[in-house]
Order: structure tokens, then sequence, then C-alpha cells
């Protein structure tokens, strides 16, 4: 009888403390609408199948509880009731799974348009690279990594020469315009987190990984690693600022290109 | 991944036409049997089921081992390294000790107990001239400056005939103990256990064995890669 | 050695499995200490598990001290955290959980369950404790060594684990890969009995669709173990390899402080593919035992056969083959080919089908049962509603799409602890409460069981629940200090406070637990043969606790099902499964 009340009190606090809390995503800005409304979407199948069940067992304590005299149905199976759950469940999973995946299939692919970001990650620091003029980043290697290039630039290729890098600071992107971060690292796993964007992906050394997103609200927003990547993961932190075209213009004509910092 | 998955897959067969012959279907609930109405099927030794569930085992082990070597291979720098040219004899060492408790075997369902012990006898002589051999291509490799940590593929082989040597030595003290209970007489009956489960386990290395030679010498590297790609769309690995 | 006599009884005709030979001891040693007897190892195993959980438990209140109150307790820096929360992640997973359910449970409860007097290869079975507790002891010589124990994230992913920004990177991470491969060693040995103990010996009438639901739940859980260890093993030895003697097996090439290190050409995901393909099984090997014992549980403390019991087989089945296809969801964010996604959310979330059978057939079980609120039935429940949420949540996570932004975040720990760190451990409790009036003949107090049953309900349904919205707003796990973070508001460092507070109380209460185990051994009311008046053969033992052999001089025979509960026309709400049919009841379809 007071498992029962317990019961229905879990569902109800539950429910409650979901509405009613502070603590929800933080406020988006990006194209990634769709990943909270599939969230959102999930929230709240699911949250109808645990009131469902929870209640439901909550209803069969207090029936059923034992009492003097009384004594269970005998009755092994029901297949058509099983049956018929079987089916619910599937509709239920069908229900989240397939806008998942519609979602997901626009995720893995990378508009044509986009522009290229590289995103660096080494213990414990972000930096970038944007191309330049040429609007293409040249080769790179883990193996060229040293004190005086400490990105790994190929020094022989000459798309390289005019990229932009930034070392440690922050970095700016325009409003509205599609970002494909294209993602290394120099020494060990990181990942590449700004959750106001909701994309997210790892940094492996030795490859390059990708996302891609476009920014749909100016502002600043802080870069987390999500990835543990030893003792100062927690610090490795960063900041991105989607501005306006124009500021974005401006910004970028301030900075330095490997040639600049090689010499 | 692709090895480990076929690999699994053959025994997920193998227990789904077990499972399917225990009577799954059955409402258990609507039998209840009467007393002295039970008939039972005689069982094969526990050791016998025991052996066979550690050779699944040890094979997905070596199917693992497999795996990680496909997917590593796969990669674009990867840089074949030649075998010595001793793994050929080595292989018809192991061959040989296998043959021989095969011959036992055959030998100890007619309870001819000294062909048992002569079998036995060359069977551990073969062994251990695999064994030798073995370590010799070790020696090899590492005179011609491929040392453990020179390559990915050296790596590799070091890895993978350790393992494989280690599980041998593991059947030699099978074999010691075989000849252990031919020697001192035992129950006819445990002996012809005892050299059954040894030679079941000496093929099963023998299998393993040259399968790892296919991988290694690259005859199956090509062949798996294009099966693993067929299987996982440009391979799960 | 000395051959048990079979000596055949009129009613029945001789048993035509094997009596077979069992070591018997001699002295104190052999009886308590090198024993061979499966009952006995089964509590070695238990309290081995349970020690070293309790180690794990004190890291987690180290973990929650610096989450709930930044800054407050100075001794707790960075690296230290790191150690924490690694060794917590890897003692609850694999030498608490896994240890407890097969080496544990497994023991004491197959070998009765099924009718054999002991496991097929006791003298293995033996080794397998002595291995375990050798691995426990090298895992446990980590926190003496220079360096301290890894702090790499239970995942020990590479390069970082092996590198020199990554504490317990000089002796910590070897000592943990050796004790894993000896543990996998151990195990092996004793899943080889466990399997074999279900295939071989089984007694006369035992059919595998008779065997109680916890029989199939460890052995299907055993036999992925077996297939599934072997993937972690092999990880660790190439760790190893990279660590020791410089191979690049999973290290690419890469800088550490401006300088080039030797490695080069390995490949970290090929790392993850194989820790997942062990890691995913894992959480199965964990969650079926699970599943089969809160079967009996609900079955027995309802008074109801369980419902459904086809269906329960086949799930098990299923669920286990389909764990091994699941494992790269994990990995969606990891860097591997974004496409494998499709194929690994499809198979995640068809697992739910079956998963979510066996939660309605719980719940149709209670329904129209006659439900006695016992201890064992109180956790019974309380997982019912412990891993309903954290199965839900899990949908979460496997839907590829709703991953990316949680992955990595707290919403993934709350998850995890709520499926298979809260819902496991309360089965285990429940399991315990169940149990032990067969392993000691005496009953623990049911007023301190009710106490620390609400205590630990509650309280980790509060710790959890909550957490999986700090990790909504982005919160990354495995973070030291996450109270900085821009977006977080001041409300989320309250409720981080009220989640540590609650995870000390909860800790706390586990005391209680323990206490009642001890003093109950020697004071506890007398249980009798068969208190909870149940079905299955570990029942109907000739003596409680069951002496050596099991079953004195003749093996029990097996006349039907294990859950002929509430039979109509039976003059008892019970038939132990050793009745013969007298006269066949009317069993509706």
């Amino acid at each position: 009888m007071f498992f029962a009340i317990v019961m229905v009190l879990i569902v109800v606090g539950s429910a409650a403390f979901h509405f009613l809390s502070p603590w929800w995503f933080t406020p988006l800005a990006s194209n990634w609408g769709y990943i909270d409304d599939t969230t959102v979407l999930t929230f709240a199948i699911t949250g109808v199948v645990f009131s469902a069940v929870v209640l439901f067992v909550a209803y069969c304590l207090w029936r059923f509880r034992h009492r003097e005299g009384q004594k269970a149905h005998y009755e092994p199976e029901n297949k058509r009731l099983e049956g018929w759950l079987t089916a619910l469940t599937a509709v239920g999973v069908i229900a989240m799974l397939t806008p998942g995946l519609f979602v997901w299939a626009t995720f893995v692919d990378v508009p044509d348009e986009a522009s290229s970001v590289e995103v660096i990650g080494q213990q414990w620091l972000w930096s970038y690279r944007l191309p330049g003029a040429d609007g293409t980043l040249g080769a790179a290697d883990n193996r060229l990594v040293g004190f005086d290039n400490t990105l790994g630039i190929s020094p022989e290729d000459p798309a390289g020469q005019d990229d932009l890098v930034i070392e440690g600071g922050e970095l700016l992107l325009p409003i509205d315009r599609p970002v494909r971060f294209l993602l290394r690292s120099v020494d060990v796993l990181h990942d590449f987190y700004v959750p106001e964007f909701r994309a997210k992906m790892d940094m492996i050394p030795g490859s390059v990984t990708y996302f891609w997103v476009t920014p749909t609200k100016t502002g600043t927003y802080e870069i987390l690693c999500a990835e543990l990547c030893g003792t100062g993961h927690s610090y490795m932190r960063g900041t991105v600022t989607v501005v306006t075209q124009e500021e974005y213009d401006e910004w970028l004509a301030g900075q330095m290109t490997f040639a600049d910092l090689s010499t | 991944m692709s090895a480990i998955l076929v690999f699994l897959a053959v025994l997920a067969l193998a227990a789904g036409w077990w499972l399917a012959r225990q009577g799954l279907m059955v409402k258990p609930w609507l039998h209840a049997d009467a007393a002295g109405a039970i008939a039972h099927a005689p069982r094969q030794p526990a050791a016998q089921i025991g052996l066979g569930v550690f050779l699944a085992v040890v094979g997905s082990l070596f199917a693992l081992l497999i795996s990680a070597y496909v997917l590593r291979a796969e990669m674009g720098d990867w840089q074949a390294v030649a075998l010595p040219a001793i793994v050929w004899p080595n292989t018809l060492c192991l061959l040989i000790a296998s043959l021989a408790l095969e011959w036992a075997r055959v030998g100890i369902t007619q309870d001819d107990l000294a062909r048992a012990r002569t079998s036995v006898l060359v069977a551990s002589a073969a062994a251990l001239a695999f064994l030798a051999g073995q370590l010799f291509a070790w020696r090899l490799l590492a005179a011609g400056g491929y040392f453990v940590n020179s390559n990915p593929a050296v790596s590799f082989f070091y890895l993978m005939t350790a393992a494989h040597g280690l599980h041998v030595i593991g059947g030699m003290f099978a074999l010691a103990r075989t000849f252990e209970r031919i020697w001192n007489g035992d129950k006819t009956q445990r002996i012809r256990l005892s050299v059954e489960l040894a030679a079941t386990y000496w093929l099963f290395m023998l299998f393993v064995w040259v399968i790892l030679l296919l991988v290694l010498s690259g005859w199956a590297g090509e062949f798996l890669s294009i099966c693993g790609q067929i299987l996982s769309g440009s391979g799960i690995g | 050695m000395v051959d048990i006599p079979h000596e055949a009884s009129e009613s029945a005709p001789p048993a035509e499995i094997e009596e077979m030979e069992l070591p018997h001891a001699h002295g104190w040693w052999s009886t308590y200490v090198f024993s061979q007897d499966a009952k006995v190892i089964a509590v070695q195993y238990a309290a081995t598990a349970l020690a070293i959980g309790a180690v794990a438990l004190v890291l987690s209140w180290l973990i929650r001290m610096q989450l709930g109150f930044p800054g407050v307790f100075t001794f707790i820096d960075a690296e230290r955290y790191y150690q924490f929360i690694t060794m917590h992640g890897m003692i609850m997973v694999v030498y608490l959980l896994t240890a407890l359910f097969l080496g544990g449970f497994g023991n004491y409860l197959i070998p009765l369950m099924v009718g054999a007097r002991d496991m097929v290869f006791p003298y293995a079975n033996m080794l397998s404790y002595w291995i375990y507790l050798l691995a426990v002891i090298v895992l446990v010589a980590s926190f003496f060594v220079p360096g301290g124990p890894t702090g790499a994230g239970w995942t020990l992913y590479p390069p970082q684990a092996i590198l020199s920004n990554t504490p317990g990177q000089q002796g910590g991470i070897v000592l943990m890969l050796v004790s894993l491969i000896l543990f996998i060693a151990g195990f092996t040995m004793g899943g080889l009995n466990y399997t074999v103990t279900v295939l071989q010996a089984r007694t006369r009438g035992m059919t595998l669709m008779r065997m109680p639901l916890t029989v199939w739940g460890i052995f299907v859980a055993t036999i992925m173990a077996l297939l599934a260890f072997p993937a972690l093993f092999v990880a660790a030895v190439m760790m190893l390899f990279d660590k020791l003697l410089g191979t690049s097996f999973f290290m690419p090439t890469l800088v550490e402080f401006g300088e080039q290190m030797s490695y080069g050409g390995g490949s970290p995901i090929l790392f993850q593919h194989l820790f997942w393909f062990f890691g995913h099984p894992e959480v199965y090997i964990v969650a079926l035992p699970a599943f089969g014992i809160v079967s009996d549980l609900i079955s027995t403390h309802a008074r109801r056969n369980i419902f459904g019991y086809r269906m329960m087989v086949w799930a098990i089945v299923i669920i286990g083959a389909l764990s091994f296809i699941v494992w790269a969801h994990h990995m969606y964010v990891s860097g591997m080919n974004p496409y494998f996604g499709f194929f690994f959310a499809t198979t995640t979330l068809i697992i739910a089908v079956p998963t979510a059978i066996k939660v309605y057939n719980w719940v149709l079980t209670l329904w129209r049962g006659d439900i006695h609120f016992t201890p064992p039935m109180l956790f019974a429940l309380a997982f019912i509603v412990t891993f309903v949420n954290g199965g839900l949540s899990g949908l979460f996570l496997g839907n590829v799409v709703v991953d990316v932004p949680l992955s990595d975040t707290m919403f993934v720990v709350a998850h995890f602890h709520m499926v298979m760190g809260v819902a496991p451990i309360l089965v285990i409790f429940g399991a315990i409460y169940h149990w032990y009036p067969k392993v000691t003949g005496r009953m623990l107090d049911d007023t301190m069981a009710k106490f620390h049953f609400w205590v630990t309900f509650l309280g980790a349904y509060l710790i959890f629940f909550p957490m999986h919205y700090i990790g909504l707003m982005g919160a990354p796990r495995r973070y030291f200090e996450s109270s900085d973070i821009m977006f977080m508001p001041e409300s989320a460092i309250g409720l981080n406070a009220f989640i540590s507070i609650m995870a000390f109380i909860v800790g706390f209460a586990q005391i209680v637990f323990v206490f009642n185990l001890l003093w109950s051994w020697k004071h506890g009311k007398d249980a009798g043969s068969n208190p909870w008046r149940a079905t299955s053969l570990e029942w109907q033992t000739p003596q409680t606790p069951p002496g050596h052999g099991n079953w004195g001089k003749e093996l029990p025979v097996v006349y039907r099902w294990a859950y002929d509960y509430s039979v109509p026309g039976a003059a008892e709400d019970f038939i132990p499964q050793n009745q013969p049919a007298t006269v066949t009841h009317e069993a509706p379809a």
C-alpha cells in the first residue's frame, strides 16, 4: 500500500521536476534544432511509457497486495497480449528512430557551400587554422610538429602558406554561414564541443574528423573538451564568438598567416 | 571487426541449431511428469564439452587478433613484412604432431596402448621442434633488424606467434599428462578420454596456426579485407 | 577422492547422468579456504567482491565531495580525482558486478538450481577464485605504487592512458592491465564451469525449459562473457606491448610537450572497437543475471508463475546475441566512419523490443498476483522502476543524433548508473535477502532490511534522476571542475551539492546492510529449509545450509517447471519442482 503511493509520487515528482526545474538545454545557437526536436519527441514517448509502467505497477501493488485467503491467478502466458505489447513497443521505437536517422543523414552530409575551419587540439589548448585567400588548407602532419611549428603545417605545401593560424586565441564565426569543422589533434583524444551548437566530435591524433554547423545566433559561447585528455581536461576551454559578416571580415583581416609566422 | 563477427556468426549458427533441438517451443507448464516417467539421454563426458567451450573462447581470442590485424592492415601506411622461411618447416612439425595424435586417437579406440604411447611421444617431439622453430623465426627477424616495435606488421607477427605459442605450450602439458596416464597404466577409459582431448586440442592449434599463417603471409589479408568491405561496407574493421 | 555411492530407489529409474567424484575436504583449510565446493567458492567470491565494492563506494564519496563542493576538500586535486573516477568505474563494473553475479550467484545457484552435486570442474573453479583474488590484490596494489593508480578513465583510451599527462602512467596503468588479464584468465576457468555445468550436470527431468530464469540469465551471460572478455584481453595485451615494448598498436604519431614521441602508425580507434566489443556485451553480462534473478524474486513473492516464461527465455537469448552487434553506439562521436551510425542506431533500438517484453512480463506477473512485500520483493519492485527509467534514457543515447549533444556529458553518467549501477545492485540486495536464509539457515532482520531498502532506493533515485538534467545542460562528464562553465546557472551548483549529500546518506545506509549480514549470521531468526515457500530445487535440499554434495544420497528428480505457483486445485500455493504429478492439472492454455 505504502509502496503504491511511493510509486505514484515517483511519477508525479519526476514529471514535476522535468517541467518545473530550471535545468534544460542551453539556448540553441545553431541549425541543429532538429536534434532538440528529436530529443523532445524522445522525452515525450519515454515519459509516457515510464509513467504508464510505474503507475500500472502501483495499481497492481494496491489491488493485488496480499490479504488473507487471496490466491494468485494462474495464467502462464497470453500470446495475444504479449503480441500487442510487442507491436506497440516496435511502433514507439520506430517513431523515435526514423526521425533520428533522417536528422543523422543531414548531420553526416556537409553542404558544399560550407567553409572550412580547422580546429587543432593539444593538451590543453585550442588552436585554429583558416584557409587563406586560395580557399584551401595546406597539408599538415603531426610528424612536422615542433617548437616553431606547433600545428604541424607543411612548409613545403604552397597551399598552406596563406593559411591563417590562431594559436590559443578566440575563434570568430560569421552568422548564418555553414561551417565545416575539420578536427585534428597533436597528442591525445580531445572532443570539440560547444553545447549551444549541440554538435560535437572526437579529435584523433593521426586522422582528421569533421562535423558541420550553421551558427544562427550571435554571441560568445564556451568551447569544452568532451573527451578525457589528461589531468587538465576540465580546464581545456576556449571561446567561439558568432558575429555578423562585416565584423568577421574585419577580424579575419587582422590574423597572421603561416608564412608570416614562420619568418 | 569482420573476422570476429564471422566467427561469432558461425558459433551463433551452431548454438541456434543446438537450441532448436532443445524444445524451446514447448510450453513447460503443460507437462508435469508422473513419478518414474522420466527418461534421460546419456551424455558426453563433461571434459569434452568443456574443451569445446574452451576452444570457442580461444577461437574468439584469435579471431579478435585477426580482426585487429585486418583493421590495421587496411590503413594506408601498412608495410607488410616477408615471413621468415622457417615458418614453413615449423608448420610441417605442427602437422606431424597433429597427425600423430590422430593416429593415437585411432589406436586407442582399438585399445592399442603401445601405439598411443609412441604417437604421443612423436607428437611431443614434433611440438617441441615447432616451438624451437618459432623461437628461431623470432631470432631471424631480430637478426634482420625487425624488433617487436620496428613496425606494425612485425609487432603483429610477434604478438600473434607469441599468443599461439603460449597455447601450444599449454598443449604440451596436456600431452605430458596423457603420457603420464598411459605410462602409469591408468584406467583405459581415462586414457582414451585424455588422448581424444589432446588430439582435438592439437588439431585446433594446427587449424589456428594455418589461419594465422594465411593472414600473416598476406594471402588471406587481401581476401579478408575484400570480404570485410563487402560485409560491412568499407570495413567496420 | 571418494565416490559418493549412488543407490537407485524403487520409485525412479537409476539416474543416467554420471555421479561425479567430489573432492572431499580434509580439515579446516580445504573446507573453508582452499575449498573446491562451489558454495564456499561462491561465498568467497561474494565477500571479496563486496569488500572491493566498498572501496569503490568510498571512492564515489570522494568524487562527490569534489563535484558537490568544489574547492572545499583541497586534498582532492585533479590527478587524484581522475584516479578516483577510474578506479571507481573499473571496480564497480568488473570486480564487483561481474564477479558477484557470475562468481557469487553463479557458483551458489547453478549447481543447486539444476540439481547437480557441484560444478563439473571443481579444481578449476577453486583456481578461478584465487586468480580473481590475485587480480583484486594487483588492482589494489596500484594504489600504493609511485604515481598511484591509473587515472585514464575506466575506458582506458589510448594514447592518453599511457602518456605522462595522465596520472598513474608509471606503474598504475601496467598494474591495471595486468589485473584485467588475470581477471579474465580466472573468469574463463569459472565460466567454463558454469557453462558446462548447465549443459552437462542437470539432473534428470531438468530440461532447458524447466530451468529457473536465474539459471538462464547466468548461463547466457556467462557464454557472452566467455566470448566478449577476449576482446578486452587482446586490447589489454596490446596496450601492455605499447607501454612496455614500445610497439604502436594504438599509438599514432604524436607530440608530447613539443617533443616527438617514438610511436607512430597505430590506431586509437582500434582500441575503442576492441574495448566496446567487450564493453557493450559487458552491460548485458551484468544485466542478464539481474533479469533472471528478478524474474524469480517477483514470481516467488507474488505467488504467481512468471508471466510468459517462453518469451522471457527467448528474450534472454535474443538480447544476448544482439548485444554483440551494437558496440559502436558508444562511439557515435568517436570519429569513426559516421555512416556506421545508421546501422548501430538501428540495432541498438531493436534491442529495446525484447528488453521491453521482459519489463511487461515482470509487470504482468504482478498483475492478479498475491503480492507479499518481503525485502526481496521490495528490491525487485525498485529494480523495475530504476531499470525502466535507465532503459528509457538509453533510447536517447542509442538514437545516434540525440546522442550527439548528450554523449560524454553527465547525462550518460546518470543513464548508466541508473541502468547498470543502481538497478543491478538493487537486484543483488534483493537476491541476498532472498538466498541468505539458504546460505546460512537464518533470516536477515526485517526492520534493518526495510530501512536499508528505503534509504537506498529513494536516495539512489534522487541522486541519478536529477543528474540527467545537468548533462542535458551540457556539463561534460569527467570534469574535475564544472561549476565555472559559463552557461551553468548558480542553481546547478546547489543541485550538485544536493546530489552529493544524498550520495553520502545512501553510502552510509550500506553500513546497516553489512551489520545485518554479520549480525543475522548468528542471531537471525531460524529460516527452516524453505522460508519463502518457493518451488525451485535449491529450496528442496535435505539440509539447510546444503551439505557437501548438495543432495545427500540421491539426486533430486525434476517433474515440472519452476513456476507452479497458485496452481488451481493444488493444496498449497506452490508445488516444488521435484514433486511428481499425481493428477494432471487442467492448465489453461
